[in-house]
């Protein structure tokens, strides 16, 4: 649905099908609506037979990062002879991006049964659920649900009286974007600063403390059960364009927009479509500038291009952006672009870790010479340096955060060139929208 | 399935044992990689990007410090790409850098110069930024950080949270606002946190002691061991005017690694003493001359030749194996031995080494002495010398003993006169441990070598040359004294 | 920025803070300790726990959770300082975080901002306000775009805020 507004008849409900029905939350109403139903399910067909659904399905990771969930899962070793791990990614911090929060308030046994599933399939017993410390909301009703679910035997030393163990522990974050990335967030939960990790070794070989550890978002946990209840071949066909790019995403749509919210669409539906006919389009009078499909991490595109773009992995690749975590940002013809683009490298620069001298330095540098731009101080040669930088920031570095620093200044500066030339030509400074 | 590892590195083949990172390969086929965070004895962070390279069919560029070689791998360190990254690099890390080389004690060891010199663009394009102030913070007590110069390598974190196991500092804050920070209550008093200061490529953790002291382009560098304990740390004496500014460890796989403790690398003020004995001495009508060494070996013999069995020796432990031995055959003439006595501290390991440690006894030599047949009794041999036909005492003060009986001829051979010689017969100057070659054995048995780092003052020479000396002439006559 | 609360402290005079790994507090930590197997990984938990009772990342907080857990105050302000959510100053009674990154931002973030500054008395971001009751800063991303613009007032997260919508929020604060 488009939470907070009533579904659109367009949307596929899924995942977001209980947003807004509280009843839903605890667990004698999640249980009425099917709850454990697919955990049920799973301990009965076996782990492999899980596994194998799960990639059939070819769900991908909903985080952004968009890898599939079951080849994710089969790295996992079948022998155990270390404890295996199972993590939850609930640090949602992609700006433009809020559709985790809402699945873990609305649907709290939704992402514990999902967890359940996946370790119970991965041979993990121990499930951390890593919330950012800034949602005390969800945190509240995890935990709530968290106690309800070891209450009714769900989880436990015994859980679903099969005699196999499942806990689970939330762990709340404490203010770190970049402890959204997998292995700053295992160092986290290992109660370290938030630095992400060289690879190799991957999670599945070595992952927390040096255990195999399996990371997965939480739309991608929260889609596990309808998987395994209604198989990975339904959950494939539920794709409209590519095949690659299967079931269905919540695309959280923001910015300048009629009707901001989660909507819950097929893969590959048009963009052009969710944004005017589902979200209500731009607010009156104002038209469409720019879009970042993705979360602010991902490429421009112009009004033109977003007219042409399929919702999925490949077509928004297709279009010279990506898909991302599916936060749509929607910038109208009010939005300051060169602003908007010195507070995302300030956001950056802001949530560096600060190991890597490229992003370290390099997003710190971004954002003054866009500040200087904005105070009138800029030079027609700012761009190229700032494409440059960007360059030299692609690539370089042990985690992605630079680089996304970089595709976003550089993308604003290749799409909307003539707005950073008006602020250099202009040479005042133009008030912030 | 062989155990060694083919690749091409710069267009050189290289075979390196599976599981070598590239970067150590790179250096079995002598190509230095350029790095910062990298150290072989430190734990891999792969952080300060500065080893890129270009690896072909490879997506991206590498780090080769965390990288382990694949067979058949074509790797390229100068490729245009490579350079790039590394241009960008040192163009990121002097862009809030003070360029205070004319004051920094690094210049002319720092690796961020040697890479900016030999591959960095010229100028920079930050322009008119302001660059990120911090005041400088004394970290204690002997070692200041100049966060102004850091580049956050955070080798010295690394080196006292996995080498130390003390974990004193840390790094503190986020991207650029990032600095190594200490402990509120603390300093860096730890044993060995001297180490700090070598691993710090750049002038951003320096020496109190060392500072604005030298300039290292004037430093001579002359490969030495260790004095103070029985470990026998490998290091380097650094010397300029023939004083020794500064001891730095010198790499030792089997001994220290890469690593020496603060009290060997501070206690070198007494290989630059100035009251030193700058001749021989012998006493004639009462009064004590200097002489040549012709007339003072002459005198020694003459000495010895009267003197009655047995002969004690009173011997440190500082001396070398060569001074040693010669000195045991002499007290072997005279039907006699001798023995030492060593300064005891507090023992203070390294734990991330295995085996090292600043030992107990703080002495060089302690077992080269024994090997020499000095026992270490020294209370008996002390006892003994009161009724010894002769005492001879090597680099010994003997402070602390009952004075020597007046009528026991004393023969001294030493690098400062005590008060306890004053009245010796023969006294000879010898060279420091700086200013001589020679040898220690380890509390491992372990005999190392060392080199002359400066000259001796006035006549001194080594203690191991005036003995065979003085064995030379006993030996030339018929008759040796029994 | 972890720039709040350049306030009044002065560390001399103040009154001691409790013990927080104490009694109960002592009870909670240790049914944290079971669920994970390093006491390291009990540090984030554990530091919540400090700033729960001290009301900020306290250096006597800090020194308890080194002691307890093992670990260096070197080490513990090395993540503390990492973590923007962990206070190194105390703040006013009620820390506010709005929430100004970009989707916000065309929303008119900056301008609940400054309806929170003129609404409280405090000069600006991060100094805590005369009367000790309020310090505001800006936060990133606090991941509820669509509720443009979302607000943490300490544990309370309100949604949809508005310039015009502070005032009344800041009177019911009081």
């Amino acid at each position: 649905m488009g939470y907070p507004h009533p579904s659109h008849p367009r949307e596929t409900v899924l995942v977001s099908r209980y947003f807004g029905d509280a009843a839903a939350r605890p667990y004698d109403g999640w249980v009425k609506r099917g709850g454990y139903q697919a955990l049920e399910h799973s301990l009965g067909i076996g782990r492999e037979k899980v596994i194998e659904e799960v990639k059939l399905s070819g769900v991908r990771g909903r985080g952004g990062a968009g890898f599939p969930a079951g080849v994710k899962w089969d790295f996992m070793p079948r022998e155990r002879t270390r404890p295996h791990y199972l993590v939850c990614n609930a640090d949602e911090g992609e700006p433009g991006t809020f559709k985790d929060r809402e699945i873990l308030r609305w649907t709290p046994h939704a992402v514990i049964e999902g967890c359940a599933i996946a370790a119970y399939a991965v041979q993990a017993e121990h499930i951390y659920i890593y919330i950012r410390g800034e949602f005390t909301e969800p945190l509240r009703v995890m935990r709530q649900a968290v106690d309800e679910a070891y209450a009714k035997g769900v989880l436990g030393d015994n859980a679903m009286g099969r005699g196999i163990r499942i806990d689970v522990t939330i762990h709340r974050g404490a203010g770190s974007y970049i402890c959204g990335e997998e292995t700053a967030l295992m160092n986290s939960i290992e109660g370290k600063r938030g630095n992400p990790r060289i690879r190799p070794p991957f999670p599945a070989a070595a992952g927390l403390w040096g255990c195999p550890t399996t990371i997965n978002n939480v739309e991608t946990m929260a889609a596990v059960p309808h998987i395994i209840l209604k198989g990975g071949a339904w959950y494939k066909g539920l794709a409209l364009s590519s095949p690659k790019s299967t079931g269905t995403k919540l695309f959280s749509v923001c910015g300048n927009i009629a009707r901001p919210g989660n909507y819950e669409v097929t893969m590959g539906f048009p963009l052009h479509d969710l944004l005017f006919d589902l979200a209500g389009g731009m607010p009156p009078g104002r038209r469409l500038k720019a879009v970042q499909p993705g979360g602010c991490s991902v490429p421009f595109i112009t009004a033109e291009e977003a007219a042409e773009t399929l919702l999925d992995y490949e077509g928004c690749l297709a279009k010279g952006t990506q898909l991302g975590s599916g936060g749509m940002i929607v910038y109208d013809d009010s939005a300051d672009i060169v602003h908007q683009v010195m507070r995302l490298a300030r956001f950056y620069a802001h949530e560096s870790c600060a190991q890597c001298t490229q992003c370290r330095e390099g997003t710190a540098w971004t954002t003054k010479i866009l500040q200087r731009i904005l105070h009138g101080e800029g030079r027609m040669e700012d761009l190229d340096l700032l494409v440059d930088l960007g360059d030299q920031m692609t690539g370089t570095t042990i985690c992605v955060l630079s680089d996304s620093c970089a595709v976003a200044v550089g993308s604003a500066i290749a799409k909307f060139r003539p707005d950073f030339e008006a602020y250099v030509r202009s040479g005042r400074a133009v008030a912030a929208v | 399935m062989s155990d060694l590892v083919k690749l091409t590195i710069e267009g050189r083949e290289v075979e390196a044992p599976r599981g070598t990172t590239i970067l150590e390969a790179a250096k079995l086929a002598g190509v230095l990689i350029p790095h910062y965070c990298y150290h072989p004895s430190l734990r891999i962070a792969g952080v300060c990007r500065m080893c890129l390279v270009e690896i072909e069919g490879w997506p991206k560029l590498a780090a080769s410090c965390a990288t382990t070689v694949v067979p058949g791998q074509v790797v390229h360190v100068s490729s245009k790409q490579a350079k790039a990254a590394r241009q960008g690099v040192l163009e990121f890390l002097l862009i809030n850098h003070p360029l205070d080389c004319p004051i920094c004690d690094q210049a002319g060891e720092c690796e961020l110069q040697d890479y900016v010199f030999q591959e960095g663009r010229s100028g920079t394009r930050y322009g008119a930024y302001a660059k990120r102030f911090n005041p400088v913070e004394d970290f204690g007590p002997d070692v200041l950080y100049v966060p102004n110069r850091c580049i956050l390598c955070t080798r010295c974190v690394r080196f006292m949270d996995h080498v130390a196991e003390e974990s004193v500092l840390n790094v503190s804050d986020r991207g650029d606002r990032a600095h190594i920070g200490i402990d509120a209550g603390r300093t860096l008093d730890h044993a060995w946190s001297g180490n700090v200061v070598d691993l710090c490529p750049v002038g951003s953790l320096i020496s109190k002691d060392f500072l604005h002291k030298a300039r290292v382009w004037d430093l001579d560098r002359t490969a030495s061991v260790c004095s103070g304990c029985t470990q026998g740390c490998n290091v380097v004496l650094e010397t300029r005017d023939n004083a020794v500014l500064r001891v730095r460890p010198r790499p030792n796989a089997e001994v220290n690694r890469h690593f020496i403790c603060d009290y060997g690398r501070f206690n070198y003020d007494w290989l630059n003493r100035a009251d030193r004995i700058e001749a021989p001495l012998v006493r004639e009508n009462g009064r004590v001359v200097p002489v040549d060494w012709d007339r003072a070996i002459e005198r020694t013999v003459d000495v010895l030749r009267s003197a009655k069995a047995p002969w004690v020796g009173l011997v440190s432990p500082g001396a070398s194996c060569e001074a040693l031995e010669a000195a045991a055959k002499l007290l072997a003439l005279g039907g006699g031995a001798g023995a030492f006595r060593v300064a005891e501290g507090e023992e203070a390991p390294l734990p991330g080494v295995p085996d090292l440690a600043l030992r107990k006894e703080r002495a060089p030599n302690v077992h080269g002495a024994v090997a020499a047949g000095f026992s270490r009794d020294w209370d008996r041999a002390v006892a003994d010398a009161r009724d010894a036909g002769l005492v001879f005492v090597l680099g010994e003060d003997l402070a602390g003993t009952q004075a020597l009986p007046p009528g026991v001829p004393l023969i001294y051979v030493g690098t400062v006169l005590p008060e306890s010689a004053r009245d010796a017969a023969v006294v000879l100057p010898c060279a420091n441990m700086a200013e001589e070659e020679g040898s220690f054995v380890n509390l491992r048995g372990l005999r190392q070598a060392y080199c002359q780092a400066k000259t001796p003052p006035g006549m001194a020479r080594p203690a191991g040359w005036v003995l065979e000396e003085v064995l030379a002439a006993l030996g030339a006559e018929a008759g040796v004294a029994a | 920025m972890s720039q709040a609360g350049t306030g009044t402290h002065a560390p001399g005079d103040a009154p001691a803070l409790p013990k927080v790994f104490e009694g109960a507090g002592r009870r909670e930590l240790d049914a944290i300790l079971k669920q994970y197997p390093t006491k390291q990984a009990a540090l984030l938990p554990a530091l919540w726990m400090v700033q729960e009772k001290h009301g900020w990342a306290s250096p006597a907080g800090m020194a308890e959770v080194a002691e307890v857990l093992g670990l260096t105050v070197a080490y513990v302000k090395g993540v503390v300082t990492f973590y923007t959510m962990y206070h190194q100053h105390p703040v006013g009674k009620n820390f506010v975080q709005v929430c100004t990154t970009s989707p916000c931002s065309v929303c008119g973030a900056e301008g609940v901002v400054d309806a929170f500054l003129k609404a409280t008395g405090c000069k600006r971001m991060g100094e805590t306000s005369p009367d000790g009751l309020w310090t505001i800063v800006e936060a990133e991303c606090l991941g509820a775009c669509g509720f443009a613009t979302p607000v943490l007032i300490n544990d309370d997260f309100i949604e949809s805020v508005t310039a015009g919508s502070v005032p009344a929020l800041v009177a019911r604060y009081r």
